[in-house]
């Protein structure tokens, strides 16, 4: 897969934009999914996803090929997202409801007349509780946790994409771990 | 209160990262200390419930609406894949265009006066002469000029690009071509057809 996104990065530099597209599909659930987990709200997760991709593209020259394509594309989505989480700070309180709201999106997505099976609505429940203490995680827990366990990156790659030291990211994921603990212990 | 050194044993565990001596270290402590394991559990009922947060699916047309975003694709790349696609058309609208190259190299070469010899021939500024009372011989060729025909031609005429006069008096025995009027026509329909050739390449890129 590597090679093939290789061969593709080669094609949008020259300016091809299908090639692009190939490689928009090749990340867009992960790289939406980081959004989403980040800032909690579907619209805006969307939003940050596609300007990730459109920076990604608008800098591809800058990319440096011998590296990991899709390390050097979470760090341009995490960096937004963290800007994103600092300018929204000021309402983010007053924003509350908003882990809540999307639980009516996610509802609104099954069809309304077959029941919800006890088993899969508590699962939901789950999720929702889950996706909530993530968002109460300090910036800089939340990151390194979402990269950790929704991404299922390695330490080494989460520090590549942060651009900070092994031992702090480690800190950091032991400190949201820690935090998630406190908050889910009862759940 | 436990050592902080057991919690980070627990961390470096669920990171993968602990050597089979440390293991060893927690697990015998964990066996003795029930704070720490159900701590320990605690930790691992997180990981495993963060990691259950089901795969995110981005929205329908996540791609389009990237794409629809950027900015405008250069015209050369467009080219390319459209021949990529249409392999048959471009090799017909190579073909095409070749062959349009080489009918206006040959239109644009022979600009010169040329006249076929024949001694009873008179040359007056590219207008060849075939004088009055005189018989030529032979077929007469004239190309870039013009033929005025006084005299008598026992043979076949042919004037490419100019014109022919044939006086009252004059006679040619063979037949009369004057070629420019067909090279015209032809040409007329050249330009038309490359003309239609070309709209369908200009409308191209709207459609797609």
């Amino acid at each position: 897969m590597d090679a093939i996104v290789k061969k593709r990065i080669k094609q949008v530099i020259k300016g091809d934009q299908d090639a692009f597209g190939e490689i928009v599909e090749i990340y867009k659930n992960s790289i939406y999914q980081l959004c989403f987990r980040m800032l909690g709200n579907r619209h805006e997760a969307e939003d940050m996803a596609q300007e990730a991709f459109i920076r990604a593209y608008v800098n591809i020259k800058s990319f440096n090929q011998d590296l990991k394509f899709s390390t050097w594309l979470f760090r341009i989505a995490t960096n937004l997202c963290i800007d994103r989480m600092r300018k929204k700070k000021p309402d983010y309180y007053l924003d509350a409801e908003v882990a809540g709201a999307e639980g009516l999106t996610m509802y609104s997505q099954i069809p309304s007349n077959t029941p919800l099976p006890e088993s899969e609505l508590e699962s939901l429940q789950l999720q929702e509780a889950v996706q909530k203490e993530i968002l109460k995680l300090p910036d800089k827990y939340r990151t390194a946790i979402v990269l950790k366990y929704m991404e299922e990156l390695s330490l080494n790659e989460i520090s590549e994409i942060l651009d900070l030291p092994l031992g702090t990211v480690k800190t950091r994921i032991h400190r949201g771990r820690e935090a998630l603990r406190q908050q889910l212990r009862y759940v | 209160m436990c050592p902080e050194q057991i919690i980070e044993l627990m961390h470096e565990y669920l990171d993968d990262e602990i050597t089979p001596e440390q293991e060893q270290v927690l697990r015998e402590h964990l066996l003795s200390c029930k704070e720490c394991e159900s701590l320990f559990n605690e930790l691992k009922k997180t990981v495993a419930f963060v990691k259950s947060i089901s795969t995110m699916q981005a929205p329908d047309n996540f791609t389009a609406n990237v794409l629809s975003r950027l900015p405008k694709e250069k015209r050369r790349i467009w080219m390319q894949r459209w021949m990529k696609n249409h392999p048959l058309l471009a090799a017909a609208s190579l073909f095409f265009i070749l062959m349009m190259g080489s009918l206006f190299s040959t239109w644009n070469q022979d600009k010169d006066f040329s006249v076929s010899k024949q001694k009873n021939l008179v040359v007056r500024n590219n207008t060849v002469i075939v004088p009055k009372g005189e018989t030529v011989k032979g077929d007469v060729i004239v190309r870039n000029g013009n033929l005025d025909i006084e005299g008598e031609v026992q043979g076949d005429v042919t004037v490419i690009n100019g014109e022919k006069y044939l006086a009252s008096a004059g006679h040619v025995t063979g037949q009369i071509d004057e070629v420019n009027e067909v090279f015209d026509w032809i040409w007329y329909h050249i330009k038309k057809t490359s003309q239609d050739v070309v709209q369908i390449f200009g409308d191209q890129p709207e459609t797609k």
